[in-house]
């Protein structure tokens, strides 16, 4: 089996882990024995990764930025099948999900976890939680360096962190390396952006108080550039102003991105400013010899020279048209000539998205071993990448992902769909997303017309706080509840990729759930009517505006 | 309500006043921020020592200055999940340079205990069941912390270091070399 190519654990992580799981192991002991209120146990069992469904406990699986080794998911995958029932959702943020643990397994659970170095600390409550990465970090043929030391760097300073395990609300960060951002760093409490500046320096744009959820906002720049090794002291810093400062009086303006609202960036960036002078060049500036330890962990693997030009995948083109649309949409340049990053489809037609299964997670790892270097990445659009192929064995790749029902050729196409766990799980949610979800991906199934109708991204919330972010969909779904009937308000013109960042326009009343199909078809044929050369959904959208899009929409529901 | 060190429960010599009770003559009183403010100077100028009761919203900074003629700074937790004071203890103990009692009243339970430690906390309010039993354990429940706070100890990525001196600012000892707790540790 291959070495893994990113961050192993030490004596002291897996110290911290066997002692936060005995903790846990007692907490859970006492909440059994009725020592602990459920009110006391809540915020214990949150930071530990157990939410209260609907229906049963889930556990939220920490995927430190997207970056899996097969052995830990096959691991994943045994977890699911003994204390699960044998599937995972994989989330928005590079989480993996389990919908029906017994909350008397969770300590079992995470202690299995902890055998391949990983964990559920902080993947839920009012913490710092996982960092997010883009998800082709260290293979990417954009980047400007490997995101992942620094989610690394911020998952250690910010695990058990003291003085942020109470904070008003919960709080998201996410990098990326790339000017092509696959991050969303936007649309996070805290974005950072590593780039090079004009003395061609490397250091962090730092972006605060984007979100989506029930006040959308898109997050504005705190500082232009932050040299690298003060990365943590800035971060403490902002955390700090906003541990003193952000709102507790009430759980929807609690977020970071209501602060920065209510006093401006302006008063936001004087006060982080003043609390990192104090900090700055302290304990917490990172040693030249901390940071290269960390970052020799994410070396690439040493990839052997292959071909860039293999007869036998020119010729499949030609012979099959799937795996000719395949390579189109799911196939991205590496930073290699001879390799390609591979995503694989988790929405094949008619499937909840994001979801698999143990023995398709067991399938994927098995590729990753033959042809991947033995990694896998979460994809934030709930896919799953293979991060390093040889040009030569995608035939083989798409062929056995085809076995697993995850080669569809639909990435970034119309039934790619992200949507959240909505009514059929979450206790929160209006209205069920998935079947919709469903229903779409079975009406648009036809490969070859998603190939036509392009890049096309639909994302659905069963709720207003949008976990299925639809805000930032080119069509965004709204699951709402009119008395005690679902029904869905539909917006266009949401964007995330490549800096664009925009939010969707309402785009009138909502319509009833046997009604999304045709609206979403009526949406598409006015795209498909006045497209011009070369346009997006989205471009068509910004161009032409909302009127012909609505007016097609409710002629025909 | 008793009180904890992590000796175990002690005796609570201190007198809390309300706004408009009479300061005594002597013995240790603690008041608020905003009696503080009004008759600091009476305060400091009878005998007995002298605490300073904060509500989570108070700025900290405002006892810049006093610190070494504070004996106690009593911090809030109206409820458990509002952390606002863990904030305010950082800021007391490693920017001010605070040195005396710092008290933890309000909604304080046991699981919270290895967070108020590394901030600071060295007194507690609290009546939940097992409280004393928790805190003798509460710094040891962790051989291993990620990030420099107010406890002294040394955070691993310092330990990691090839030449583990460290600017000076790292005292070795019990608390901030907890290596040897896990060099058996078998993986």
């Amino acid at each position: 089996m291959p070495d893994t190519y990113f961050y192993r654990y030490d004596r002291y992580d897996r110290a911290l882990l066997s002692e936060r799981i005995a903790q846990f192991r007692d907490q859970v002991r006492r909440r059994l024995a009725g020592e602990l209120t459920e009110e006391q146990f809540k915020p214990l069992r949150l930071t530990n990764g157990l939410y209260l469904q609907l229906h049963a406990y889930m556990l939220r699986i920490a995927i430190p930025y997207g970056t899996l080794s097969s052995r830990q998911l096959r691991k994943l995958a045994e977890i699911a099948r003994k204390y699960d029932r044998g599937y995972g959702h994989f989330t928005t943020r590079q989480n993996l999900q389990l919908n029906w643990i017994k909350l008397e397994d969770a300590p079992d659970a995470v202690a299995a976890l902890a055998e391949v170095d990983m964990h559920s600390i902080q993947t839920s409550g009012n913490v710092i939680r996982n960092v997010t990465a883009d998800h082709f970090a260290g293979a990417a043929i954009d980047e400007i360096e490997d995101p992942r030391i620094w989610c690394e760097i911020v998952r250690q300073w910010s695990t058990l962190h003291p003085e942020f395990s109470f904070l008003p609300r919960k709080f998201k960060i996410a990098i990326t390396g790339s000017p092509n951002d696959r991050a969303a760093v936007r649309v996070h409490d805290i974005g950072l952006r590593l780039w090079c500046n004009e003395r061609r320096k490397v250091g962090f744009e730092v972006i605060v108080g984007g979100g989506l959820g029930r006040t959308p906002m898109i997050g504005k720049t705190l500082r232009e550039f932050l040299p690298k090794d003060e990365l943590l002291a800035y971060l403490e810093a902002t955390l700090r102003v906003y541990n003193r400062y952000g709102r507790r009086d009430n759980l929807y303006k609690s977020r970071i991105k209501i602060l920065v609202h209510e006093i401006g960036v302006e008063k936001m960036r004087e006060d982080v400013e003043a609390e990192y002078a104090e900090m700055k060049d302290g304990a917490l500036k990172l040693p030249a010899e901390t940071i290269e330890a960390i970052a020799r962990q994410f070396a690439p693997p040493p990839l052997p020279h292959r071909p860039a030009a293999v007869a036998e995948v020119e010729a499949l083109k030609l012979s099959e048209p799937n795996f000719a649309l395949w390579l189109k949409s799911n196939v991205a340049s590496h930073r290699m000539a001879g390799y390609r990053i591979v995503t694989a489809s988790l929405k094949p037609a008619g499937a909840p998205p994001g979801d698999a299964s143990a023995a398709q997670m067991e399938g994927v790892a098995d590729i990753a071993d033959s042809y991947s270097q033995g990694e896998i990445r979460v994809s934030h659009e709930q896919n799953l990448v293979l991060p390093h192929v040889a040009v030569e064995d995608l035939p083989a790749v798409w062929r056995a992902l085809g076995q697993l029902g995850f080669a569809e050729a639909n990435l970034g196409k119309i039934t790619d769909i992200i949507a959240c766990p909505g009514l059929d799980y979450c206790a929160l949610a209006n209205a069920r997303s998935i079947p919709v979800a469903q229903r779409l991906s079975r009406h648009f199934a036809e490969i070859a017309r998603q190939h036509d109708i392009g890049d096309l991204k639909i994302k659905i919330s069963g709720c207003i706080n949008a976990c299925g972010h639809h805000h930032v969909g080119h069509i965004g779904i709204l699951g709402v509840d009119k008395n005690g009937v679902e029904l869905y308000q539909l917006s266009l013109g949401g964007d995330v990729d490549f800096g664009k960042t925009a939010l969707g326009t309402i785009l009138g009343p909502a319509v009833a759930a046997d009604k999304v199909v045709e609206a979403v078809d009526s949406l598409v044929a006015t795209y498909l009517e006045n497209r011009g050369e070369g346009e997006r959904f989205v471009d068509t959208f910004r161009r032409i505006g909302l009127q012909p899009f609505k007016e097609r929409v409710y002629a025909a529901v | 309500m008793p009180l904890f060190r992590e000796t175990g429960v002690v005796d609570d010599v201190w007198t809390k006043l309300a706004d408009d009770q009479t300061v005594p003559a002597d013995g240790p009183v603690l008041v608020s921020l905003t009696r503080w403010r009004g008759a600091r100077a009476a305060l400091l100028a009878r005998r007995g020592p002298i605490g300073v009761a904060l509500a989570n919203s108070d700025a900290v900074e405002s006892l810049a200055g006093d610190v070494s003629r504070l004996d106690l700074v009593a911090l809030h937790f109206p409820k458990f999940s509002d952390g606002r004071a863990y904030s305010q203890a950082r800021l007391l103990r490693g920017r001010m340079g605070y040195g005396g009692e710092l008290r933890a009243t309000g909604s304080v339970l046991r699981d919270q205990l290895p967070f108020m430690l590394r901030c600071g906390f060295d007194a507690f309010e609290s009546d939940q069941p097992g409280f004393a039993d928790a805190l003798a354990g509460a710094r040891t429940l962790f051989s291993v912390v990620y990030q420099p706070a107010e406890d002294g100890r040394t955070p691993v990525s310092f330990l990691r270091l090839s030449s583990p001196v460290i600017r000076g600012r790292w005292p070795a000892g019990p608390e901030g070399e907890s290596s040897s707790e896990v060099t058996n540790y078998n993986y």
